[in-house]
């Protein structure tokens, strides 16, 4: 395949980008996506120039490093389908494709295509774990989960971390990444005694790293690598609401 | 220097309850005063982090990804064993040790494999403590599977992401620590060498990956939690930036390097495409509980196939030859990896293979979506078919997978005692990192369960035994102006400097890839004497090519992937060596380490327990000096060798 590229270069978060335009031939359609970055960068060095940046790592689709926007679409055009895991044969031969990093406020771009999403760390740092210290737990069959139950909690604990949901949000909203973890756990019996701490301090971490709020587009769930269902927000709104007002009461009584 | 394991006295069974009664503590308001460096953040690194630091001791924690929740360990798909015996099918702690001794070929060290049976259960119990959904029964409760190499089912698994959902486990006790201050959390950080303060393991030299920073970190001990070697290959199942580089600055340093040549080779990968490949795809082992693996019986139904002149489908039940069943009829499909791998060789060197490059073999759910729905193999595999199907283009659901072997795991790495202290005191190395558990080939669901008994149960006890002896007098003592922090880190930015300025005209992506050729030419799947001794020279030959002719753009002080990449593969380079003259050294087949010159008519693999039962721990002892070679005899007690038959 022979491709054109357009891609986003920025030297540091200080200075300004721009995209610059590369052209790429014989590219195998079996190649994944950043495959195709790998033989560009290989053309470059060749060429005495400096390399494309991006953060990748386990190249199957779950540790959630690559962050690409491609074509405008975080991840690109495939559903369900992280940047790692999109394959050239999705794109026709001759084609132009726009690769640029996560666009939010929250991700500053430290370099090239890659971003800094460390206000993710700052959420789940905030409440995003059940307090269990090592060594403390009972017998993992002690408690009976319903099934369902569980199948919730896995739903919402597939997610990756990976950002694009913040990234596809003209608010650059964080909600979808946020409800998924408070949805994990504040869905099992393990987690419901720091339910409402939980979800108080992390929405709070939440507005504190500068993300927007939530106007139910719904881009997020759209582009979202693992499916995460807009019912997490909505459950995350429930416990929020009765998290807020029992400490409304909490606060009167005492 | 002799080799002192420090196994406990006493039975078996008996030895870690011993020893957690005899070895050192520290009382609670004395830890705060230590600190410990963890690096690695994975299940092993990630687990120990938390628990250290729940204990009150001010932990530091590096990674290179932006974020602890990325280490590898999240890669893991099927699963994770625990002698519960919750399936009432005979399970036990003295049957997983047996399981895990036998399924390494009879080299690892008993006592440490039967710990790591041991502490197995609490694993579970403090997973689900920290929400880990598992899969459950309707009932309620736990639901378990089947894995190669054994014939109970014992392991725990959520859905094909186990390893993601038990480290964001980690991650998340990590996280809250990280919150509470206790944890100082370095991300995009790699660690460049480790710095000996009189002996001792006392601090690091790493590089802030952001700005290119070299910074020093001193501390009372350091634990390496930093993963496998597998990425030596360049095509491997790891990511992308798993590397073999604190491991190797530690050997260099003194610590003993121990079976370097046992790596795993996974049987059921997606086949390679074509050579602008840059990693493999594992397709978790889970699969073979379901999936029959076959090629067609005769060569000429496999070029049809090869050339896409013939469906799969079409081929009849009489034409097939599911050879995993035929040969192993106890375990059939579920035969542990090295021997599935080999079979998978065997078939495609045969001329059987059925993908385009003559290197796969079918794993076909066609009966077993007959026997029980596609719906339930949906609800078992989905998210694995879809994998499968968009890196492919196949759906599984219609057409049999296709599968090849791939480097997967390592079983060598740093040589440790029974604490996971390696030969440097105070150097601690945990998980995929040490070499103690699996022997020379590792079961499935058998990693996760490692990095996490290493991670969660075992460190904080050891580490305190080691803070207790030196004693609370010396803790903090060491700091980072110390002359040997300042000789390191010259050490260092040497080397980047070196790397920086040979501006050759072969990028290190390239290297990597000749690397990785002849390393899984002469000491991949099979293993020869000519073979190695030619790859020794030619990995020699290549290194110096390297140091001659890399290009590495950019500079030293800004985010620099392929400064990040070449400083890698230079450790590659030297530690590809090292691994090709263990599997000289080691004149025997077993496990994953298979050497053509050992095999029976059938081409089984041939132990010769009389000469090799023993870990070979190599010691660097000069940059042009070849190693030298430690032993530590193994001695079976209770799991007593035999040839290992999965017939």
């Amino acid at each position: 395949m022979k491709l054109t590229l357009k891609v986003w270069r920025q030297k540091n978060a200080q200075t300004k980008g721009r995209l610059e335009t590369y052209v790429l031939d014989s590219v195998s359609k079996d190649s994944s996506f950043l495959e195709m970055l790998d033989i560009l960068n290989e053309q470059l060095i060749a060429d005495g120039e400096v390399p494309i940046a991006f953060d990748h790592d386990c190249r199957e689709g779950i540790c959630g490093a690559c962050s690409l926007t491609i074509n405008g679409i975080p991840h690109g055009p495939d559903r369900a389908t992280t940047a790692c895991q999109l394959h050239m044969r999705r794109f026709k031969d001759g084609e132009t494709i726009t690769i640029e990093p996560w666009r939010a406020k929250p991700f500053p771009v430290i370099k090239d295509l890659v971003t800094d999403r460390s206000a993710f760390d700052d959420i789940m740092q905030a409440g995003g774990f059940i307090t269990a210290r090592t060594g403390s737990a009972i017998d993992a069959n002690e408690i009976a989960i319903p099934k369902d139950d569980s199948d919730y909690a896995m739903d919402a604990a597939a997610c990756i971390g990976c950002g694009a949901c913040v990234a596809a949000c003209k608010n650059a909203s964080a909600m979808l990444f946020t409800s998924a973890k408070v949805a994990h756990l504040n869905s099992l019996p393990q987690g419901k005694p720091e339910k409402d701490r939980r979800v108080l301090a992390m929405v709070g971490a939440m507005d504190e790293a500068g993300f927007g709020s939530c106007t139910n587009y719904g881009e997020c769930s759209a582009v979202c690598p693992k499916e995460i269902s807009l019912d997490m927000i909505a459950q995350m709104n429930r416990d929020y609401l009765t998290a807020k007002v029992k400490t409304f009461f909490s606060q009167k009584s005492a | 220097m002799k080799l002192d394991a420090k196994i406990p006295e006493g039975p078996l069974s008996e030895k870690w309850a011993n020893h957690k009664f005899k070895i050192k503590l520290v009382n609670p308001s004395n830890r705060r005063k230590y600190k410990v460096i963890v690096v690695g953040s994975g299940l092993a690194g990630g687990a120990a982090a938390a628990s250290l630091a729940e204990m009150g001791y001010n932990v530091s924690c590096f990674c290179y990804q932006d974020s602890p929740r990325r280490a590898h360990s999240i890669a893991a798909q099927g699963g994770i064993n625990a002698a519960k015996n919750y399936q009432n099918d005979g399970d036990s702690v003295h049957r997983l040790f047996y399981d895990t001794v036998k399924g390494g070929d009879y080299r690892a060290r008993e006592a440490n494999v039967y710990r790591l049976a041991e502490v197995s259960t609490s694993i579970i119990d403090q997973c689900v403590a920290q929400g880990v959904p598992f899969a459950r029964e309707y009932g309620g409760l736990l639901a378990n599977r089947s894995f190669g190499g054994a014939q109970v089912s014992r392991t725990f698994y959520a859905r094909g992401q186990t390893g993601q959902q038990l480290l964001l486990g980690a991650y998340s006790a990590l996280s809250r620590q990280i919150g509470l201050g206790q944890v100082k959390m370095y991300n995009r950080h790699e660690m460049l060498d480790v710095v000996k303060v009189d002996g001792h393991a006392k601090g690091i030299i790493v590089r802030n990956l952001m700005t290119g920073t070299i910074e020093r970190h001193a501390a009372d001990c350091v634990i390496l939690a930093t993963g496998g070697y597998g990425n030596v290959f360049f095509l491997s199942t790891n990511a992308q930036g798993c590397n073999v580089t604190a491991a190797q600055r530690a050997y260099k340093r003194g610590a003993l390097f121990a079976n370097p040549c046992f790596t795993q080779i996974h049987p059921t990968c997606i086949p390679v495409h074509g050579d602008q490949q840059s990693k493999l795809t594992l397709m978790s082992e889970s699969l073979r509980n379901d999936g029959r693996i076959w090629v067609p019986k005769d060569a000429e139904t496999a070029k049809k196939i090869r050339e896409g002149n013939l469906e799969p489908n079409s081929v009849p039940e009489e034409g097939r030859d599911y050879f995993l069943e035929r040969k192993y009829p106890s375990f059939g499909n579920l035969a542990p990896r090295d021997i599935s791998s080999r079979a998978a060789k065997e078939a495609c060197d045969a001329g059987l293979g059925v993908a385009k490059t003559g290197l796969g073999v079918f794993l076909d759910f066609r009966d077993s979506i007959i026997r029980e729905g596609k719906q339930t193999i949906k609800e078992r595999y989905g998210n694995l078919f879809d994998m499968y199907q968009c890196i492919s283009g196949d759906n599984p659901y219609e057409t049999p997978m296709m599968i090849f072997p791939a480097v997967h795991y390592t079983m060598g790495g740093l040589w440790v005692d029974y604490n996971l202290e390696t030969t440097v005191p105070g150097l601690f190395a945990a998980g995929e990192a040490n070499f103690s558990d699996h022997g020379a080939n590792r079961l499935g669901a058998s990693a996760l369960m490692q990095g996490l008994a290493d991670g969660y149960f075992v460190l904080p006890y050891t580490v305190g035994n080691y803070l207790g002896e030196q004693g609370i007098a010396a803790a903090g003592k060491v700091t980072t102006d110390a002359p040997e922090f300042e000789a390191v880190e010259k050490d260092v930015r040497g080397r980047i400097d070196r790397l920086l300025s040979i501006k050759g005209t072969e990028s290190p992506r390239s290297f990597h890839k000749r690397l990785g050729q002849i390393i899984w030419d002469e000491c991949g799947m099979a293993r020869s004497k000519e073979g190695l001794e030619k790859a020794i020279e030619q990995v020699k030959a290549l290194r110096e090519e390297f140091w001659q002719n890399v290009r590495v753009p950019g500079e030293a002080d800004e985010l620099n992937p392929e400064l990040e990449r070449a400083g890698r593969v230079a450790d590659f380079m030297e530690f590809g060596e090292l691994m090709c003259r263990d599997a000289l050294m080691r004149d025997e087949s077993c496990g994953g380490h298979f050497r053509v010159e050992h095999q029976t008519d059938e081409g089984e693999a041939v132990r010769d327990d009389e000469n090799f039962a023993f870990v070979g721990a190599w010691q660097y002892v000069g940059e042009s000096e070849a190693p030298t070679l430690h032993k530590e005899p193994l001695i079976f007690e209770a799991a007593k060798p035999s040839v290992r038959s999965y017939k």
